[in-house]
């Protein structure tokens, strides 16, 4: 449904939406910005179908906020590590939402479609700051998260919540930056990253066979991977800014400044704003590494499956520290593991924390191995309605602990692999490994690994 | 019948010696009467008799709203719900909007009834109501009828032209949409202009066909042609009415006019109209207190400013005696009189033009044919389609103010010319300040430079020069936002009506009709006699 205003019906008139702006204002507290406690609105001027007035209300002169910053997650230079990087931002405006035009070149005429105009929109612009593809991936995905996690947006760039226009120029090093293209209304991480990439690789290619690079508007193909150029015609694009006349000056209050005797519909407090913002992303992080002493990669994982962490907070909480390791192992590298090869959330799973948790004291406790929890993991996936001890029980899959039984496998291996024995007596440790595994498969996997190692050892050595 | 008000009229419905259906009949004849003046773009003769005969189902019901069964007639920028809204333009020619103007919502809401759409100046665009897409609209006021010509002894047989002068006002100018100027070389009949943009309300009401009539106001809109017509013509502050659904000309300085024959009936719409409306964030959010003004107003203790620089270049001999007239009759009934100064009010024309260029450039942008409104046949690329419609749908009024505007928004030119009269708007915002705050409650000046022209001496001129020349007095209550009231005050020489402005502070309305009484009840204008001029009812 299109509204009156919104298909630019004469005599319509805009009216701020409230929840639009406690959005932009959230977001803009969530990065760091500067508010303008006054900021105005104003018509950009173009002709195009999906524009039905003409022109778009955003803020040009003064917008909503100014700097601000995010710190982020992604790859060092080997691709090893993870690193926290830095992007500065420029500012954050509301603005208008276009519709949507979809050209039938076969019957050479365009449909627009005016369902997403008028629209309230938020825009986040950067410094040019992000030095690969990747970089302005993991950027992304890390606003996404802030934007999730304060509740403004779902971020969901393939349904068209989040958009992309990337601007991107290449220079060798210590030089100026060089003239940019943007590639505009990119709505995937992926396509972000390939085209970013081509792009780059383009522009070195024309500056080296002495070419220039023009500052244009560009699209990616998706079916080519390549980027296009969106220009119909040489032309000047003077916006014709001008204020918009139907808007007073947008006014912000703090606690100090609200005004007496106005009705709280018409005030927008930011103290208050502020008072609502949850835990962001990086202090999250930051907490949980601390707190217990996790890796940067798992506090990563973490932050990214809320459900999930909320299910490790609490095994710790009912356990003893020291099995924090064991727990965010079992968490990220068992759990996660299998509903990700499923394809599912993990709290789409049934899994409870009382399961995971009694998956954790089992493993501690040395009377499974991970090759049993793997097993109870699939059961439970398919019946959540048991537990662990459970499923042992019923499936008579408790670890063989049992020294002198171990025993008689590691003799039976040993005898069964005299080549195997004489490498690894000659130096060759590497071969040891081959020679457990072989007493898991004789055990089905369930035996006690520390045990087993220790007594094939001793075996071996004398 | 027709000299009655709006609380006679509604007393003579509740006491149940009137039928609202007999008055939207009465009013129904004397629309057909008026046809030759070309005062309606869209008439609503049944839909109005439905809407009278529902008015005295609700009166019999025990209603007691003075506004039920009140004919009234609405500007054609007003968005009327199913009913053609064409702002006297080939762009709009067939456009029915799905939603009612706010101000129009107020007036229905509460029983009034809507007879028609008005006659008006393309797009608001103009002082004369003569460059509409429908023809021009004719003053009432000397105005020889065709019943008139026909009966006086020796007239020429000029009843052709006259049919054919009626027919001219409902057709397209496809050919040439920019100049309705072809008036008959052999009119031997000459008329008078009703004034604009707002003609046809200001004759719709002046003529008796309606009872009230909303214009709209961005440089004189209303109050030019109240003075032309000899209504009361009344300017309120802006952002106390709101302009949801008034097609705008300049969103800054638009508001939607009220044209009346009494000050009294000016004060019951507005105060049927007044008020916040969260669908327009320019009106204010302070609760509106309606004005109540005492039977016998006194202007006794008011001190009223005469601004010298209102002596202005080409203002008629009559106007200024009658300025001079009313200024002495207020001063003898206790009011202060005393000449100010408001310095920039020179600058305020120009100022006036490029800042209405800025928005109309902006404002046009939407037709481009595609939502709605004309759209041209040549589909070879969507600039074409858009140029194609956009030049066969506007006259060169808007095409030319669009160019304007455009050139004046062009970032190299935005500080010299739009920043520039945005400065300029605020020393002639300032200059009413510092008069009102050094004491002053009212001003008094002319409306206008005279009585109404005639057709033939006004299409002489292009229509910027005669705005440039006509807006004079009015456009700087525009540019201030501040309430501005005409009134007539006598006839001229030629026997046209002449009529006088007052100048009010914001918000201050109680004030301003107040002295806009007293003073209506000191001049004691005669209305136009309308049956005398059609020698029959």
């Amino acid at each position: 449904m299109v509204s009156f205003f919104d298909a630019s019906l004469p005599g319509t008139l805009p009216v701020l939406n409230r929840r639009c702006v406690e959005a932009g204002i959230l977001t803009a507290l969530a990065l760091q910005c500067r508010l303008n406690l006054v900021s105005m609105f104003d018509r950009k001027h173009y002709f195009y179908a999906d524009l039905p007035a003409g022109y778009q209300i955003t803020q040009q002169r003064c917008p909503l906020a100014k700097d601000g910053h995010v710190e982020y997650l992604a790859p060092d230079e080997d691709h090893r590590k993870l690193v926290l990087k830095r992007a500065r931002l420029t500012q954050l405006q509301l603005e208008q939402d276009s519709g949507k035009s979809l050209h039938d070149v076969e019957m050479s005429h365009s449909l627009i479609d005016l369902n997403r105009a008028g629209i309230g929109l938020m825009e986040i612009i950067t410094e040019p700051e992000f030095c690969s593809a990747v970089e302005a991936a993991s950027f992304v995905r890390e606003l996404q998260l802030i934007l999730q996690v304060i509740g403004v947006c779902d971020g969901k760039m393939e349904e068209g919540s989040l958009r992309v226009d990337a601007s991107v120029s290449v220079r060798r090093p210590s030089e100026p930056l060089g003239i940019r293209s943007e590639i505009k209304n990119l709505n995937s991480i992926r396509h972000l990253m390939r085209s970013i990439e081509f792009e780059t690789l383009r522009q070195i290619s024309i500056l080296e066979s002495g070419g220039q690079v023009l500052n244009e508007t560009r699209a990616y193909d998706v079916e080519t991977g390549e980027t296009v150029s969106m220009r119909d015609k040489e032309r000047l694009h003077d916006y014709r800014f001008m204020a918009e006349p139907n808007l007073p000056p947008l006014r912000l209050y703090t606690n100090d400044t609200v005004p007496n005797g106005v009705p709280s519909d018409q005030i927008i407090n930011v103290d208050e704003l502020r008072a609502m913002l949850p835990e962001l992303p990086n202090a999250k992080r930051e907490r949980l590494k601390k707190q217990y002493g996790l890796s940067v990669e798992h506090s990563n994982v973490f932050v990214n499956e809320p459900t999930l962490l909320e299910c490790f907070e609490k095994i710790v909480a009912n356990q003893n520290l020291q099995n924090v390791k064991i727990a965010s192992n079992i968490c990220i590298n068992e759990v996660l593991a299998a509903v990700n090869k499923k394809n599912i959330a993990f709290s789409a799973s049934n899994l409870s924390a009382e399961s995971v948790g009694e998956l954790v004291e089992l493993v501690q406790d040395e009377v499974i191995s991970l090759l049993t929890l793997r097993k109870i993991l699939e059961v439970l996936l398919q019946d959540s309605s048991k537990l662990p001890k459970q499923v042992i029980e019923e499936r008579g899959w408790h670890q063989v602990s049992n020294e002198t039984a171990l025993e008689n496998i590691c003799c039976q291996v040993i005898a069964a692999n005299p080549k195997v024995v004489d490498d690894y007596r000659d130096g060759k440790t590497k071969v040891f490994n081959y020679l457990i595994g072989e007493v898991q498969k004789k055990l089905s996997g369930q035996s006690n690994v520390k045990a087993v190692v220790r007594i094939m050892k001793q075996k071996l050595d004398t | 019948m027709f000299a009655a008000n709006i609380k006679q009229v509604a007393a003579l419905m509740q006491n149940g010696q009137l039928s609202a259906k007999d008055l939207c009949e009465l009013c129904i004849k004397r629309m057909k009467r008026i046809k030759e003046l070309n005062v309606f773009i869209t008439e609503m003769p049944e839909l109005a008799l439905r809407s009278a005969c529902a008015a005295d189902r609700r009166i019999k019901n025990g209603s007691g709203d003075i506004l039920e069964g009140i004919p009234v007639a609405f500007k054609d920028n007003f968005s009327t719900a199913g009913i053609r809204t064409s702002c006297a333009s080939r762009m709009l020619k067939g456009y029915v909007p799905p939603y009612n103007a706010t101000v129009v919502e107020k007036l229905i809401s509460r029983g009034s009834v809507l007879m028609g759409k008005t006659n008006m100046d393309e797009f608001a665009m103009g002082c004369g109501s003569v460059d509409g897409a429908f023809g021009p609209v004719r003053n009432p006021w000397k105005y020889r009828f065709e019943a008139t010509r026909r009966d006086r002894p020796g007239a020429a047989q000029s009843s052709p032209s006259a049919a054919r002068i009626a027919d001219r006002g409902r057709q397209f100018h496809s050919a040439s949409p920019s100049q309705c100027l072809d008036v008959e070389a052999d009119d031997s009949a000459e008329w008078f202009i009703a004034g604009g943009s707002s003609g046809g309300s200001a004759v719709s009401v002046a003529s008796g066909a309606v009872l009230a009539a909303l214009g709209s106001d961005t440089g004189g809109s209303t109050r030019n042609p109240a003075s032309y017509c000899g209504v009361v013509g009344l300017k309120p502050t802006y952002g106390l009415l709101s302009r949801h659904g008034l097609i705008p000309l300049v969103n800054s300085m638009d508001v939607p006019g009220i044209l009346t024959r009494s000050v009294d009936d000016a004060v019951v719409i507005l105060n049927a109209l007044a008020g916040h409306d969260p669908k327009d964030s320019t009106t204010v959010v302070e609760p509106f207190k309606p004005c109540a003004l005492p039977d016998v107003a006194s202007i006794k203790g008011l001190k009223i400013g005469i601004p010298q620089e209102y002596h202005a270049p080409g203002l008629s001999s009559d106007m200024k005696d009658s300025w001079q007239h009313v200024a002495d009759i207020v001063e003898n009934a206790g009011a202060t009189v005393k000449r100010v100064s408001l310095p920039h009010t020179a600058l305020s024309i120009v100022c006036y033009h490029v800042l209405c260029a800025c928005e109309v450039a902006s404002n046009m942008a939407r037709y481009d044919g595609l939502e709605y409104g004309h759209r041209a046949k040549d589909e070879s690329s969507t600039e074409s389609l858009y140029a194609a419609s956009r030049h066969e749908a506007f006259n060169n009024v808007v095409r030319g103010r669009i160019l304007a505007g455009n050139y004046f928004l062009l970032k190299q030119n935005y500080d010299r010319y739009y920043v520039q009269a945005q400065r300029v708007r605020r020393l002639i915002s300032q200059d009413f300040w510092n008069t009102f705050r050094s004491g002053i409650d009212i001003l008094l000046t002319p409306t206008v430079l005279g009585d109404a022209p005639s057709y033939r001496w006004f299409s002489k001129a292009d229509n910027r020069t005669r705005t440039q020349e006509q807006d004079v007095f009015t456009q700087p209550a525009n540019m201030a936002g501040i309430p501005a009231i005409s009134l007539p005050v006598a006839l001229s020489s030629n026997g046209l009506p002449l009529g006088l402005q007052l100048l009010g502070q914001p918000f201050k309305e109680q004030q301003l009709l107040t002295a806009a009484k007293a003073i209506e009840q000191l001049v004691n204008f005669r209305a136009l006699d309308f049956d005398k001029l059609l020698y029959c009812d």
